[in-house]
C-alpha cells in the first residue's frame, strides 16, 4: 500500500438504510491498511426517512472530511436512485456501484415527481457502473436489514484491502451480532459485483 | 446512541466522541446538557466513562447551573449543547463569566452553518465577544480531543468558564486517532466567597473589572498557545482561518501562508500583525458572520474575506477554492486552478424530504387537525415534519416552547366574533423543555387556548434521549416519572384528557371538545414512538378488488402506502400495522395481513 494515494467514496441512501454503519465498516478496514481514514455522516432530521449521504476518504494524508466536487472516486448507492444526486462530484473514470431497491420518495408516491425512469443510463453517463440486486441478496443472507453489508460486499471486489480485515471490521462493528448473516451478506455481494466485472 | 471508537478502542472517533474521551482524562466529574443536533453523542458517551456522572436536564439553562454548581463546589464539569441551547442557557453562562469558576467549566457549543438539522445558523463565536468568555473552536476530532483538555486547563488558570466551539462537520466527522484513556486524580475544594460568587451589583462591579484584567491576561495566552499558529509559505497570500475551513484550505491550497486560529477568543492580534507584515495579500475564510474580519480589519489591517466567501451556509473545499481564485484574480489579476472539475448537476431527481415513520402517533394527530381546518401554532421535534405535504398541518414553529406562547398569543387578540381554532402542540421532551411555562402563563392570564402534548414518551427527533417524563435517567436508572395530568391540574388547567392517536375517533372527539371549553384545555396525545415500541403489529394489506383509487389513504403521508397504477397498494416490510389507513379507508378495502392468509 506504499503509493497508496487517496480514495474518495460517497455512500448515499435513505434514513434508515445503515448509511453510517456502511461508512464506518469501509473506514475500519481502510484503517487496518494503515491508512488515515475521515468521515463526514449526516445526523438528525434528515435521518426519518430522508435523503442521508455519507463522505468516506482514506489515504496517507486526508484533510478534509468533504470531497471537493469532482473528486470522487466511488459512489455507493444503497437505493436506485439516491446516488444520482451525487454523480456530479464523480471524478473521469470513477464508478458507481448502485442497489436497485427502489424506495419511491414521498413526493413520488404522492405524484409530485416522477421516479427516474433509467436510472442505470444515467449513471452510466458519468462514468462505469454496476448494479446489484442488494434486497433480494440480503434476503437470501437472512434479513433485509444487512443490504448495506452487501454493498460493502460489491464494494471490496473494487479495493485492495484483504478480505479477512473485511469481515474483522463487520464483526468489530456489530459487536459480533448477526455475524453468520452480515458474512453470508458480505460474500453474496461480492459475488454478485465479480459476475457483473465478468460479464463486461 | 452511542458508537464505535471510544468504548472499543478502535481509534475511529467522532468529534463528539473525542470531546467525551479528552473530557474524561480531563478529569471531568459532571457532565449536563440537553440533546440537539449536532452535541448530542457527548454526554451519550461521557456516561459511559468511570467516575463520571453525567445527566441530562429539562434544558440548557438548567444545565449550565448544575454544571457551575458543581464547578462552584471545586471540580470540573462540561455542559453540552446545540447552538440555539446557548440562548436557553445565556442568562446563567453570562454572569458566570463574571463569578468565574473554581473547578474548571467547560461550556460545548455545536453550532450548525448550513443548518442541516436546525432552526437558525446563528454564529456563537458572538457569545464569546458578548460575554467575554474565552474561546477554542477546533478544526476535527483529533484537534477537539486535545483542545478540550486544555480548555479545562484555561479554565482554572484565568478564573473562567471556556466556550467549545464545534460544528457540524467536526461533531460529525470521524477520523482515526489515538487516546491515552488516562485520568489523573485532582484535589477538589470549595472555599466560600460571596464576593466572588453572589452576584449583587456591588460584588458584580468588582468581578466585572476583575473579568476584563482577565481578558487581558488572556490575551496574552491567544499570542502564546499552540492552538494558534502561522504556516509560513508563499509570500503571495495569508489566510487567517479557523474551524474546518482550516482543513479545506491545506486541500485546496497547500501553498498559501495560513494563521490557524484554534484560541478565537480573544483574538491573538501580533500573530495577525505579523502574518499580514509577511504576505502581500491577506484573506480571511472563515464560516458565516464577518467576525475575525471585522475585528482585524478594526485593528487598522487590510484584509479581505465575505466579498468572495458566503456569510450564510457551510463552508466547502469548493466553496473556499472558489473564493481564492475569486480573490487571487479580482485583487492580484493572478489566475489559479485547483485539481479537479466537477460535472453538471444531474437534473429532475425526485426531492427526498424526511418524512414521519410509517405507524408514528403524531401523523394521526395531525390528520385530525387538518380536518378540524385548526390553526396549528407548532413546536420542534419529529412532529414539525408535518408542515409538509399532504398533511400541512402546522403553521408556526420558531424555538422551542414557543407554540403556548403564541396560541395564548394568537387567541387574546382575535376578535370573539371571528375566533379562529387556535391549537398548540408540542412533544413531551419540548414541553418538559420549555412548555410549562407557557402554560403556566395561559392559565395565569385567563387564556382559551388549546394545548396538544404529543407524548411518544422519548425524545425522538435527535435519537431517543430519556428526559423527565419518561422516568428513566441517562444512566439508564428508573426515576421519578413527571406526571403530566398531574402537573396540568396543579397550574390550574381545567380540561384534561389523555388519548390515543391511533384511536382516531376519539381522539377527534377529545379535540372538539377542548376547543370548545371556555378556558385553558390540554389534551395529551399519548402513543410510544414506534422506533421504541418493542411490540410489532401484523401488518395491512390492500384489497386490490375493492380499492377504487380514490387516494384518501395517501392523505397521511404515511411511507409504506404509496400508488401502483390505478390502486393503492402498502409495502408490508414498512407496515407497522397501526391502522390509520383502515380506519380512513371508505370501501373497506384495507385489511390485516393475518387475514390474508386466513382466508
Ligand atoms: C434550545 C434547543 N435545544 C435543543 C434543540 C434540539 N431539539 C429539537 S426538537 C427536540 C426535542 C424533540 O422531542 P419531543 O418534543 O419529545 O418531540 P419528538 O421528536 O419526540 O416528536 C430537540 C432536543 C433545539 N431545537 N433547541
Amino acid at each position: 500500500m506504499d503509493n497508496y494515494s487517496q480514495s474518495n467514496l460517497i455512500i448515499a441512501g435513505v434514513g434508515g438504510q445503515g448509511n453510517i454503519a456502511a461508512s464506518e465498516v469501509i473506514a475500519m478496514t481502510a484503517i487496518k491498511s494503515g491508512l488515515n481514514v475521515r468521515i463526514a455522516e449526516t445526523h438528525g432530521m434528515a435521518q426519518r426517512g430522508g435523503a442521508v449521504h455519507s463522505m468516506v476518504r482514506y489515504g496517507k494524508k486526508v484533510f478534509s472530511p468533504l470531497i471537493p466536487e469532482g473528486d470522487c472516486d466511488f459512489i455507493i448507492s444503497l437505493e436506485y436512485i439516491e446516488g444520482l444526486r451525487w454523480l456530479h462530484y464523480l471524478k473521469k473514470g470513477g464508478m458507481s456501484i448502485v442497489s436497485t431497491e427502489k424506495r419511491l420518495p414521498y413526493t413520488v408516491s404522492a405524484g409530485f415527481s416522477e421516479y427516474p425512469e433509467n436510472p442505470e443510463k444515467i449513471y452510466k453517463k458519468y462514468g462505469s457502473a454496476i448494479f446489484i440486486n442488494a434486497l433480494e441478496l440480503a434476503r437470501d443472507a437472512g434479513t433485509e436489514r444487512c443490504a448495506n453489508i452487501v454493498m460493502i460486499g460489491a464494494f471490496s471486489v473494487f479495493e485492495s484491502f484483504p478480505e479477512e480485515d473485511w469481515l474483522i471490521s463487520i464483526k468489530e462493528r456489530f459487536r459480533g451480532k448477526f455475524m453468520d448473516i452480515n458474512q453470508k451478506a458480505f460474500f453474496l455481494g461480492k459475488k454478485a459485483a465479480l459476475t457483473e466485472v465478468k460479464q463486461k | 446512541m452511542v458508537k464505535v471508537g471510544s468504548q472499543k478502542g478502535l481509534g475511529l472517533f467522532s468529534g463528539n466522541e473525542a470531546i467525551a474521551a479528552g473530557a474524561f482524562e480531563a478529569n471531568v466529574s459532571l457532565g449536563t446538557g440537553y440533546p440537539g443536533t449536532p452535541a448530542t453523542e457527548i454526554l451519550e458517551n461521557l456516561v459511559l466513562y468511570p467516575g463520571v456522572y453525567a445527566e441530562w436536564c429539562p434544558n440548557e439553562k438548567v444545565a449550565v447551573e448544575v454544571a457551575l454548581g458543581a464547578s462552584f463546589a471545586g471540580y470540573r464539569a462540561l455542559s453540552t449543547m446545540k447552538h440555539v441551547g446557548l440562548n436557553v442557557a445565556s442568562d446563567p453562562f453570562v454572569t458566570a463569566v463574571y463569578t468565574g469558576v473554581n473547578g474548571g467549566l467547560v461550556i460545548v457549543s455545536a453550532d450548525d452553518p448550513g443548518m442541516h438539522s436546525s432552526q437558525n445558523e446563528q454564529d456563537n463565536r458572538h457569545y464569546a465577544r458578548l460575554s467575554y468568555a474565552p474561546m477554542f473552536e477546533p478544526s476535527d476530532p483529533q484537534e477537539a480531543y486535545l483542545m478540550i483538555k486544555e480548555a479545562f486547563e484555561v479554565s482554572e488558570r484565568f478564573d473562567i468558564p471556556v466556550l467549545f466551539r464545534t460544528t457540524t462537520r467536526v461533531a460529525h466527522s470521524r477520523q482515526n486517532m489515538s487516546i491515552e484513556g488516562l485520568r489523573k486524580d485532582r484535589e477538589p475544594l470549595f472555599v466560600r466567597s460571596a464576593e466572588k460568587y453572589v452576584m449583587v451589583p456591588s460584588n458584580a462591579r468588582k468581578r466585572k473589572k476583575d473579568l476584563l484584567i482577565r481578558v487581558r491576561r488572556i490575551k496574552e495566552y491567544s499570542e502564546s498557545t499552540d492552538f494558534n499558529f502561522i504556516e509560513l509559505n508563499s509570500h503571495e497570500v495569508g489566510i487567517v482561518t479557523s474551524g474546518p475551513a482550516y482543513l479545506y484550505i491545506k486541500e485546496c491550497f497547500p501553498e498559501a501562508s495560513v494563521l490557524k486560529i484554534g484560541f478565537s477568543y480573544p483574538l491573538p492580534e501580533k500573530l495577525i500583525r505579523k502574518l499580514a507584515q509577511e504576505v502581500e495579500l491577506l484573506l480571511v475564510v472563515e464560516e458565516l458572520d464577518s467576525i475575525m474580519e471585522t475585528e482585524i480589519k478594526s485593528l487598522g489591517i487590510n484584509c479581505y474575506g465575505k466579498e468572495f466567501f458566503p456569510a450564510d451556509g457551510e463552508l466547502t473545499p469548493g466553496i473556499v477554492a472558489d473564493g481564492i481564485i475569486k480573490a487571487m484574480t479580482s485583487l492580484k489579476q493572478k489566475s489559479y486552478a485547483i485539481g479537479w472539475t466537477s460535472s453538471e448537476r444531474v437534473e429532475k431527481i425526485p426531492e427526498r424530504p424526511p418524512v414521519l415513520c410509517a405507524g408514528c402517533g403524531h401523523r394521526n394527530l395531525f390528520y385530525v387537525l387538518k380536518k378540524m381546518r385548526a390553526i396549528v401554532t407548532g413546536d420542534i421535534g419529529c412532529y414539525t415534519l408535518a408542515v409538509n405535504p399532504p398533511l400541512s398541518a402546522m403553521d408556526t414553529c420558531v424555538c422551542m416552547g414557543a407554540s403556548i406562547g403564541e396560541a395564548h398569543g394568537f387567541e387574546k387578540v382575535q376578535p370573539e366574533e371571528s375566533k379562529k381554532k387556535v391549537v398548540a402542540v408540542i412533544g413531551d421532551s419540548t414541553f418538559v423543555h420549555s412548555g410549562i411555562t407557557g402554560l403556566v402563563n395561559a392559565v395565569y392570564n385567563n387564556g382559551k387556548s388549546t394545548i396538544i402534548i404529543l407524548d411518544n414518551r422519548t425524545t425522538a427527533m435527535t435519537g431517543h434521549q430519556d428526559h423527565p417524563g419518561t422516568g428513566v435517567t441517562l444512566k439508564g436508572e428508573k426515576t421519578v416519572e413527571l406526571d403530566f395530568e398531574k402537573l396540568a391540574k396543579a397550574i390550574g388547567v381545567k380540561y384534561i384528557a389523555v388519548v390515543d392517536p391511533y384511536n382516531m375517533k376519539e381522539t377527534e372527539k377529545a379535540l372538539r371538545e377542548a376547543i370548545e371549553f371556555d378556558g385553558v384545555s390540554l389534551v395529551i396525545v399519548r402513543r410510544p414512538c414506534v422506533l421504541i415500541e418493542k411490540k410489532k403489529k401484523p401488518p395491512y394489506y390492500i384489497d386490490e378488488e375493492k380499492c377504487t383509487g380514490c387516494w384518501v389513504c395517501l392523505r397521511l403521508g404515511c411511507p409504506a402506502i404509496s400508488k401502483k397504477g390505478d390502486k393503492a397498494e402498502i409495502e408490508s416490510y414498512m407496515c407497522t400495522g397501526c391502522g390509520a389507513c383502515e380506519f380512513l379507508c371508505r370501501f373497506d378495502a384495507i385489511h390485516l395481513v393475518k387475514e390474508k392468509t386466513d382466508g
